[in-house]
């Protein structure tokens, strides 16, 4: 879509060690077995779910991670951006899924990316000449009206509380998933083997995250990135260079939506229904919490945020449900009870000792440890001798 | 008669309610060093951030080699070649002093040889760049930096170099390296609006110079007539 501004420098790419080359490989292939054997596994199907949850999570967060990592905008109601992909492929899915079938959700991952794109856009045009905190509190308030709206029902399109689809519609599930289900199962030593609903979305949220990582990693050595690197770091310098603030802020939010936007829709498809309870203000929160904690602008960082904000919570819950650990009563109601404690901490905690992240972007981890102040006196003094050989300060 | 590059008609430019510049008038012509000088507070920077396009004036007008570019925004004015190094050697600090240069060539995308051309000239300008081009720029001393932040102006190919208080905070060994490099770059043909507090340094270097006081002009006169005119003396040159 933006190829002409993702034109990057010519740059000599080196030869992938083999090392490196390994290690891809191996991760490419636990990608892909992993999931197969929980699949196969009797009982731990359920795990699938979870890595399909994160997934998505991941793909929230890395679009969150243009607007915040990249652009340095703070932006506390992302959620609206994943509300309105959600609704629009949702609206847009029910109204054509009885011409399409199988291919709806494969089609309606257009509108959905528009929508976010679009809201994007609306929430950016007005509130980017704000900075810092006044941009967080806006964005704040912005993500929780997108949900106020759409649990009032306010255009008549979001069916309220309840969510859609309405009443008795069904969501069509996309091909071929249930083709895949119906014929792909064979026996194994560790339980029959059945391709799933869930591993086949945790092949699609793959695709997409393989996706906008590509995506993000052009657009990170493209003019943009670098306008978003050099805006970050000074803006007066910035504007100085020619660089249309405005614009950049503008295509880091619509970029970052858009993602948002995509992760909607397919959270939306997922679950086969979508209501305004999936967007409060903590969702927000979560998500900055996953970009924060995982290492701002840095990809792997992000993954491995999601991994643990939403992953684990989930990992632990699974595990009640399916009866691995058994847990009294009390203590279930304590781990739900003490969550948020636990993030709030774990942020608290990070902030502290680990600002720049886990897993932190290596331009990002600079900016949060400067460099100590040198000398400065004694190097002007070199710098001096070097440029006037012939004559010395006191001539002058 | 050479030809008027940057023309200034009466402007008046407000922060808030603060009437900043009461009705500045002043102009540029081609291959001139100007300098504006004065006190804190007397209007120099703002009248350079009026220029740019980072502020807007509330009246009169600035023309640019005949075209108005009062209200335009900072970038438009960048495109149009009036070129600001801003004060305080605003560098980008994570970035190695070849990607800042870089950077000011960040609209020159259709000229990849005149903007190698330009990081040449750069180079041979500030050897001491050249040496330090993959080191980060806030790792460079005070001197150097602001080297990189004029180098930055350069390589955006500029028509009317305007540079902030390029002395403020370095050494006077440096200051002088400083304005040695503003007067050869006028030699190769390039026009320079100079801000400086450092009043006896920049008249030594200009062709003309305005005297600022308060937002308004009080004298202007050629840099030799200014640096022997007894107010001048006494006010900004520290003598009795």
């Amino acid at each position: 879509m933006a190829t002409d501004m993702t034109r990057s420098r010519s740059v000599k790419r080196p030869a992938v060690p083999p090392r490196k080359l390994a290690l891809w490989i191996v991760l490419a292939l636990a990608l892909i077995i992993v999931p197969v054997t929980l699949q196969a596994a009797a009982g731990l199907g359920f795990l699938v779910r979870i890595l399909v949850i994160v997934g998505i999570w991941v793909l929230l967060a890395l679009g969150l991670n243009i607007v915040v990592g990249y652009a340095g905008l703070l932006d506390l109601g992302y959620i609206a951006f994943y509300a309105m992909g959600g609704y629009a492929g949702m609206l847009v899915g029910q109204a054509v899924s009885g011409r399409l079938g199988g291919a709806t959700f494969w089609v309606v991952l257009i509108p959905a990316a528009l929508a976010g794109t679009l809201t994007g856009l609306v929430l950016g045009f007005p509130v980017l000449k704000l900075r810092g905190d006044y941009l967080a509190i806006v964005t704040l308030g912005f993500g929780e009206i997108v949900r106020i709206c759409l649990n009032n029902d306010l255009l008549g399109l979001s069916n309220g509380a309840t969510g859609l689809p309405r009443g008795v519609e069904q969501v069509v599930p996309p091909w071929p998933a249930n083709w895949l289900a119906d014929n792909v199962r064979f026996p194994t030593p560790i339980g029959e083997f059945a391709f799933g609903t869930n591993l086949f979305w945790y092949f699609v949220v793959l695709m997409l995250i393989i996706g906008a990582i590509v995506m993000i990693r052009r657009l990170d050595n493209s003019r943009l990135g670098r306008a978003w690197v050099a805006m970050r770091e000074n803006e007066v310098a910035a504007a100085a260079c020619g660089i249309n603030i405005r614009t950049q802020k503008l295509w880091a939010f619509a970029l970052g939506a858009m993602s948002g936007g995509i992760a909607g829709v397919t959270f939306a498809y997922v679950q086969q229904f979508i209501s305004p309870e999936s967007f409060t203000f903590m969702e927000s929160v979560f998500v900055v919490c996953v970009v924060v904690l995982g290492g701002m602008g840095s990809i792997p960082g992000v993954i491995v945020g999601a991994l643990l904000i939403r992953g684990v919570p989930d990992l632990i819950q699974g595990l009640m449900v399916a009866g691995v650990i058994q847990l009294s009563g009390d203590a279930t109601s304590m781990i739900t009870g003490y969550r948020f404690l636990v993030f709030g901490l774990l942020m608290v905690i990070m902030m502290a000792v680990r600002p720049q992240g886990i897993i932190p972007s290596k331009r990002r981890a600079l900016e949060l440890h400067p460099e100590d102040d040198r000398t400065l006196a004694e190097e002007d003094m070199q710098l001096w001798d070097t440029s006037h050989r012939d004559i010395s300060p006191d001539d002058v | 008669m050479a030809e008027t590059v940057l023309k200034i008609n009466d402007i008046h430019t407000f922060y808030g309610q603060i009437e900043a510049l009461k009705g500045i008038s002043l102009h540029v012509d081609q291959g001139e060093i100007v300098t504006l000088i004065g006190a804190n507070g007397a209007g120099k920077s703002t009248t350079l951030r009026t220029i740019s396009g980072l502020l807007a004036p509330r009246t009169g007008s600035i023309e640019f080699m005949g075209e108005v570019i009062s209200g335009m925004p900072v970038h438009t004015v960048t495109a149009k070649g009036v070129i600001q190094v801003p004060e305080g050697r605003r560098i980008f600090p994570r970035m190695t002093v070849e990607e800042n240069l870089g950077m000011g060539a960040f609209l020159r995308t259709k000229d990849p040889a005149g903007v190698q051309a330009s990081m040449d000239h750069v180079f041979q300008l500030f050897p001491r760049l050249k040496e330090r081009r993959t080191q980060k720029g806030g790792t460079l001393s005070g001197g150097e930096q602001q080297m990189l932040a004029t180098g930055r102006g350069l390589m955006a190919s500029p028509k009317l170099l305007m540079l902030d208080e390029p002395s403020m905070g370095l050494a006077p060994v440096v200051v002088e390296i400083i304005f040695d490099t503003i007067k050869t770059l006028n030699d190769q043909g390039i026009t320079i609006l100079l801000v400086e507090q450092n009043a006896a340094m920049a008249l030594q270097i200009a062709d003309r110079g305005y005297v600022l006081e308060t937002g308004n002009v009080v004298l202007e006169g050629p840099g030799k007539d200014l640096l022997v005119n007894e107010q001048v003396r006494k006010t900004y040159l520290g003598e009795t």
